[in-house]
C-alpha cells in the first residue's frame, strides 16, 4: 500500500513553506534599506539640517542613554548608539578601516582608546574641549578626552575580615596570610592598570612574583568579572576582593541597603594599588561628521554632561572642572591615588604579558 | 511520483551505479563551500600578521596544556551524554506510544534557545556546587542535547520501520533490535548530531566564563578582551580548527563503517508504535526530569528576576519589535542555510568521492570558530572588496547567521538524504523526469523531515546568538538577545527577564508548526 494520494498536497505544502520562509528572508533583506542607514548612507542627510552621528558605546548604558538624550535635546543632532564591549569595538574599528560607520567611541577605560591612537585611527580632539578636563586625564597627544573616573579599592565582608586586618598596600595582597581570602578578576580591563602601576613601582621581576602570590591567594576565587566579586563578597562566599569602587555602589543600588553589609576600604595614599581609571571618548579619524562628533565630545565634559554623570547610577566621578559627585561617595578631591599618568598605563601590554607568565590569563 | 516500481530488492546503495556528478550540483557546492571558508581564510590572514613565532609562544605554555585537556575531556563527556539523551528522546517521541508526544516534541528542543547566562545564572543561584568540570558537564549537556535529538528524530521519521519488525519476527530481542536496527538506521544522524555537539563545545565560551571553567576558548577570548590582540586570538583559534578537524575526521571514519539505507520498496508507510508498557511511567518521569532541569531551572531564574525588581529602568526597544526582528532574522537564516545545505548534502551522499567529502567536511569547521571571528571576517571582506556596502545591514547579518550555523543544517539535511532511497529518484528519472523535476517531486518530499529539522536547528541557534549580532546588526535595531544582554550587563535583571522568556517562547514556534505539519504527512506513525 504505497502512499499515493497525498503526495501532491505534500509537495504543495513544502513549496508553500519554502516560499513563505524565503519571503520572510526577503523581508529581512529589504528591511535593511529602510532601517539601517549605515555611515555612508547617512552622509547624504548630513548636508541637510538634521545630522545623525553613530556612537560606539562601551560605557554603561544608563549613563550613555542620559547623555545622548541631553545632547540630542541641546543640539538637534541625532545619535545612533551601538553597544558592545570596548575591546570588540577596537577590533571592529580596525577591521572596518576607512569605511567605519562610527563617528565617536566612548569607553570605560583608556587602554581601548590608547590602542586606537597607536593605530592612528583617531582624530585630534578640539583643543577648547580638551582644556576643560585636567590635562593629566587626557591623551597627551590630544587624541582622546577623559570624561569620568573610578578608583581601585578593596571590597570586604566585615564578618569574615576586619578593616584592620585588610592589606594597606597592593604588595601585601600577595602575603600568604590572605590565602583563600582574596578574590580577583584578572580578565577584567580594570585589573591590568593595577599591574601596570606595580610594574612602574617595583619592576617586572618583583611584579611577576607578586602576581604568582596573588594567584596562590585567590585559588578558586579567580572571577570572570567585578560584578561577581562584589556580589560574592556581599554573600560571604569570599572575604575580600580587588575591584573598582563603583561596582560596590552599583550593587548597593541594585539590591538595596537592607541586604547590603559588605564594605569598601582604600589602600594607603599613593600606593601602587590605588589606581585611578579614566573613562574617555574620541572622534574617529574616518568620521564623515567631524564637526557634529566634536560637538558630542564637547557636550560630554560640559557642565550639563558632567552633571548627568555626577547623578547617574554608574557611580563614576565627573572629572572636568566645576562639577563634583555628592554623597555617598568619598569626594573626588579626597582620593589619593598613585600619581601614575594614563600614558604610562598605555595599552597594558606589559601587564598582560606578565599576567600570562603568572598563568593568570 | 507515487508509483513505486517493483524493483528487485538490493540491499545497499553501494551496489548502485554512481551516476556522473552533475555540473550544476558540483558548481553550487564549490561556491557554497567557498563562502563557508571565508572565516577560515580570515583566520589565516590575521595569523600571518601576528607572526607564527608569537603563536608558538602563546601555545607553548603549561597553562595551554591544562586548558586543552579541559576542552577535550569536557567535549568528550558532553558529546557522549548528548548522544544518549538525544537518541533516547527522539526514539521515545517518534517510535513509542509515549503519552503527550506532541508536547514533549516541542519542549525537548527549547533548551537550545536559552541564553547561556540565564542557564548558568539559574544553576549557580540554585547551588554553589554547579561549578568547574561537573557544573560545565551538567549545564552544557542540558543545553545542547537537542543538537542530537532533532537530526535523529528527523531520521527516525523517514526510516523504514519494517526492518525493526523483521528483526522482531526473527526472534531478536527488543533491546538488541533497538541497538542493531534502530540505532543502526539513525547512525548517520546520531554521529552527525555528536559532531555538532563537539564542534559547538569547542567554540563555547559564555557559559564557561560564568561557571569558572577555563577552556582553550576562554583563553582565546582573553586575548581578544584583555590583550586587545586580535591576531593573537586568531592564531589560537587555529588550534580550535585543528581540534575540529580531528572531530570531523573521526566522524568520517566512524560513518564509513557500514552504511544502511532504506531497503524496503515502500517509501513511507504507517508504522506501529512500540508499546512502552510498564516502562511508561519511568519514561514519563525521565522526560519530566529532563525538561524540569533543562527548562525549569532557567525559567525559574527568569521569573525570580521579574519579581525581584532592580535598579532604575533603562530605555530599550519594545518586546514586540525585538521579537519580530529575531523571528525574521532567524527564519531567513534558517531558510538560507537549509537551501544551501541541500547541494552539498546531495553531492556527498549521492556522488560520494574525495571531492564531495572534502567540500562537505570543510563546511563543518565554521561551527567551531568563535562567532566573533566569523563576524569580523565578513566585516573584513565587505570592507576590502565591497567598499563597506551592506555592512551592518539585515542582509549581511542574516547571511552571517546562515554561515555560522550552516553545519547544523547540513548535518540534518544529509542524514535525511542518506535515508531517502536513491532508487526512487532513478526510477523517476527513467520515467523521463528531468533532474529538477525529480528533485522537487521525489527527493524533497522524501527528505522533508530533515529540511524541517535543519530549519529548526538554525532558527533556534540564531535566537540566542550574540557576539556576531552585536557587530553586524543594523544600528538601532534590537533582537531579543541583544536587548537581553544590554539589560543584563546593566544589572537590570527584572527588565532582562521577559526577553529571556520570549526567547524560549519563540523557540517553541517552529517545532510546533512543523510538528503539526508532519503529523498530517502520510508517514505518520499511529
Amino acid at each position: 500500500m504505497p502512499v499515493s494520494r497525498p503526495r501532491p498536497t505534500t509537495i504543495a505544502a513544502a513549496a508553500t513553506a519554502v516560499a513563505a520562509v524565503l519571503a520572510l528572508a526577503g523581508c529581512g533583506s529589504s528591511n535593511s534599506g529602510g532601517t539601517a542607514p549605515s555611515g555612508s548612507q547617512s552622509t547624504g542627510s548630513s548636508s541637510a539640517g538634521s545630522q545623525t552621528i553613530t556612537l560606539y558605546n562601551g560605557q554603561h548604558e544608563q549613563t550613555t542613554d542620559a547623555l545622548v538624550a541631553g545632547f540630542e535635546k541641546k543640539t538637534g543632532i541625532k545619535v545612533k548608539v551601538r553597544n558592545d564591549d570596548e575591546d570588540v569595538f577596537d577590533d571592529q574599528i580596525l577591521t572596518e578601516g576607512s569605511h567605519s560607520p562610527a563617528d565617536v567611541i566612548y569607553t570605560e577605560n583608556t587602554p581601548a582608546l590608547q590602542f586606537l591612537q597607536e593605530h592612528n585611527l583617531l582624530a585630534k580632539v578640539d583643543p577648547t574641549t580638551l582644556a576643560k578636563t585636567p590635562s593629566k586625564y587626557n591623551s597627551p597627544q590630544g587624541d582622546w578626552l577623559g570624561i569620568s573616573a573610578r578608583v581601585s579599592v578593596l571590597d570586604y565582608d566585615p564578618s569574615l575580615i576586619s578593616a584592620s586586618q585588610l592589606p594597606k598596600t597592593a604588595l601585601a595582597l600577595a602575603d600568604p596570610q590572605y590565602q583563600g581570602k582574596l578574590a580577583i578578576a584578572p580578565g577584567e580591563t580594570d585589573f591590568q592598570p593595577v599591574v601596570t602601576s606595580m610594574i612602574k613601582q617595583y619592576g617586572s621581576a618583583r611584579t611577576l612574583a607578586w602576581l604568582k602570590g596573588l594567584k596562590a591567594n585567590a585559588g578558586s576565587h579567580d572571577y570572570p568579572d567585578n560584578e561577581t566579586i562584589a556580589s560574592d563578597v556581599n554573600d560571604g562566599k569570599v572575604a575580600f576582593g580587588l575591584i573598582n569602587q563603583y561596582y560596590w555602589y552599583r550593587l548597593g543600588a541594585e539590591i538595596g541597603t537592607s541586604k547590603y553589609h559588605s564594605q569598601i576600604a582604600y589602600f594607603a595614599p599613593h600606593d601602587p594599588g590605588y589606581v585611578l581609571d579614566v573613562s574617555g571618548a574620541a572622534v574617529l579619524a574616518s568620521s564623515k561628521h567631524q564637526a557634529a562628533a566634536q560637538q558630542f565630545l564637547a557636550y560630554l565634559n560640559s557642565p550639563a554632561g558632567q552633571e548627568i554623570i555626577a547623578h547617574s547610577d554608574s557611580f563614576e566621578y565627573p572629572i572636568a572642572s566645576g562639577v563634583s559627585r555628592g554623597a555617598p561617595e568619598t569626594p573626588f578631591n579626597q582620593l589619593r591615588p598613585n600619581p601614575i599618568d594614563l600614558e604610562q598605563l598605555g595599552d597594558g601590554q606589559a601587564a598582560v604579558n606578565l599576567m600570562k607568565q603568572a598563568q593568570l590569563l | 511520483m507515487a508509483v513505486i516500481a517493483p524493483v528487485a530488492p538490493s540491499t545497499t546503495r553501494l551496489h548502485r551505479r554512481t551516476p556522473r556528478t552533475p555540473r550544476t550540483l558540483l558548481g553550487l557546492s564549490v561556491l557554497i563551500a567557498a563562502i563557508m571558508a571565508l572565516p577560515l581564510v580570515f583566520l589565516f590572514i590575521l595569523t600571518d600578521h601576528a607572526g607564527w613565532s608569537e603563536v608558538r609562544q602563546l601555545i607553548d605554555r603549561r597553562l595551554t596544556l591544562t586548558l586543552l585537556w579541559n576542552t577535550v575531556r569536557l567535549t568528550v563527556v558532553v558529546t557522549v551524554l548528548c548522544a544518549v539523551i538525544g537518541t533516547a528522546t527522539a526514539w521515545c517521541i517518534e517510535r513509542t506510544n509515549l503519552p503527550g508526544r506532541q508536547v514533549w516534541a516541542v519542549l525537548v528542543v527549547v533548551p537550545l534557545a536559552i541564553p547561556d547566562f540565564v542557564v548558568s545564572f539559574g544553576w549557580t543561584s540554585l547551588s554553589n556546587h554547579v561549578v568547574g568540570f561537573h557544573g560545565a558537564v551538567l549545564v552544557m549537556t542540558l543545553a545542547v542535547y537537542p543538537l542530537v535529538h532533532l537530526p535523529v528524530a528527523a531520521s527516525l521519521r523517514n526510516a523504514d520501520p519494517s526492518q525493526e519488525e523483521m528483526s522482531g519476527s526473527l526472534g531478536v530481542g527488543r533491546l538488541r533490535t533497538f541497538w542493531r536496527v534502530t540505532v543502526g538506521q539513525a547512525r548517520g544522524a546520531i554521529l552527525g548530531g555528536c559532531l555538532l555537539v563537539s564542534l559547538v563545545m569547542l567554540a563555547e565560551y559564555g557559559a564557561f566564563e560564568i561557571l569558572s571553567y577555563r577552556t582553550f576558548t576562554t583563553e582565546i577570548f582573553t586575548e581578544f578582551h584583555v590583550a586587545f590582540d586580535l591576531p593573537g586570538a586568531c592564531a589560537l583559534s587555529l588550534v580550535l580548527v585543528a581540534l575540529s578537524i580531528v572531530a570531523v575526521g573521526g566522524d568520517l571514519r566512524l560513518r564509513s563503517h557500514g552504511q544502511v539505507a532504506r531497503t524496503g520498496s515502500h517509501a513511507q508507510r504507517v508504522t506501529r508504535r512500540h508499546d512502552l508498557g510498564r516502562a511508561k511511567i519511568p519514561v514519563l518521569l525521565g522526560f519530566l526530569a529532563l525538561i524540569g532541569l533543562a527548562i525549569g531551572v532557567p525559567v525559574g531564574a527568569a521569573i525570580y528576576w521579574m519579581v525581584q525588581g532592580g535598579p532604575p529602568a533603562i530605555t530599550g526597544v519594545s518586546l514586540g519589535s525585538a521579537t519580530a526582528h529575531t523571528a525574521l532574522y532567524a527564519a531567513g537564516a534558517g531558510a538560507i542555510a537549509t537551501v544551501a545545505a541541500l547541494p552539498i548534502a546531495l553531492l556527498s551522499v549521492r556522488h560520494p568521492g574525495r571531492l564531495g567529502n572534502l567540500l562537505e567536511r570543510s563546511t563543518l569547521l565554521v561551527l567551531a570558530m568563535p562567532g566573533l571571528v566569523t563576524a569580523l571576517a565578513l566585516s573584513y571582506f565587505v570592507e576590502r572588496y565591497a567598499g563597506g556596502h551592506l555592512y551592518q545591514s539585515a542582509t549581511l547579518l542574516v547571511l552571517a547567521y546562515a554561515i555560522l550555523f550552516f553545519p547544523l543544517a547540513l548535518v540534518a539535511v544529509r542524514a535525511s538524504v542518506m535515508r531517502a532511497p536513491a532508487r526512487l529518484e532513478d526510477v523517476a528519472r527513467s520515467l523521463g523526469r528531468g533532474r529538477v523535476s525529480v528533485l522537487l517531486r521525489v527527493t524533497l518530499p522524501l527528505i522533508a523531515p530533515g529540511l524541517a529539522a535543519a530549519f529548526c536547528l538554525v532558527f533556534l541557534s540564531v535566537v540566542t546568538e550574540l557576539t556576531a549580532t552585536l557587530i553586524l546588526i543594523p544600528t538601532g535595531v534590537q533582537t531579543l538577545a541583544t536587548q537581553f544582554w544590554q539589560y543584563q550587563t546593566n544589572l537590570s535583571y527584572s527588565q532582562a527577564a521577559p526577553f529571556a522568556l520570549l526567547m524560549m517562547g519563540i523557540a517553541a514556534v517552529p517545532s510546533l508548526v512543523l510538528g503539526r505539519w508532519f503529523d498530517r504527512l502520510p508517514a505518520k506513525a499511529v
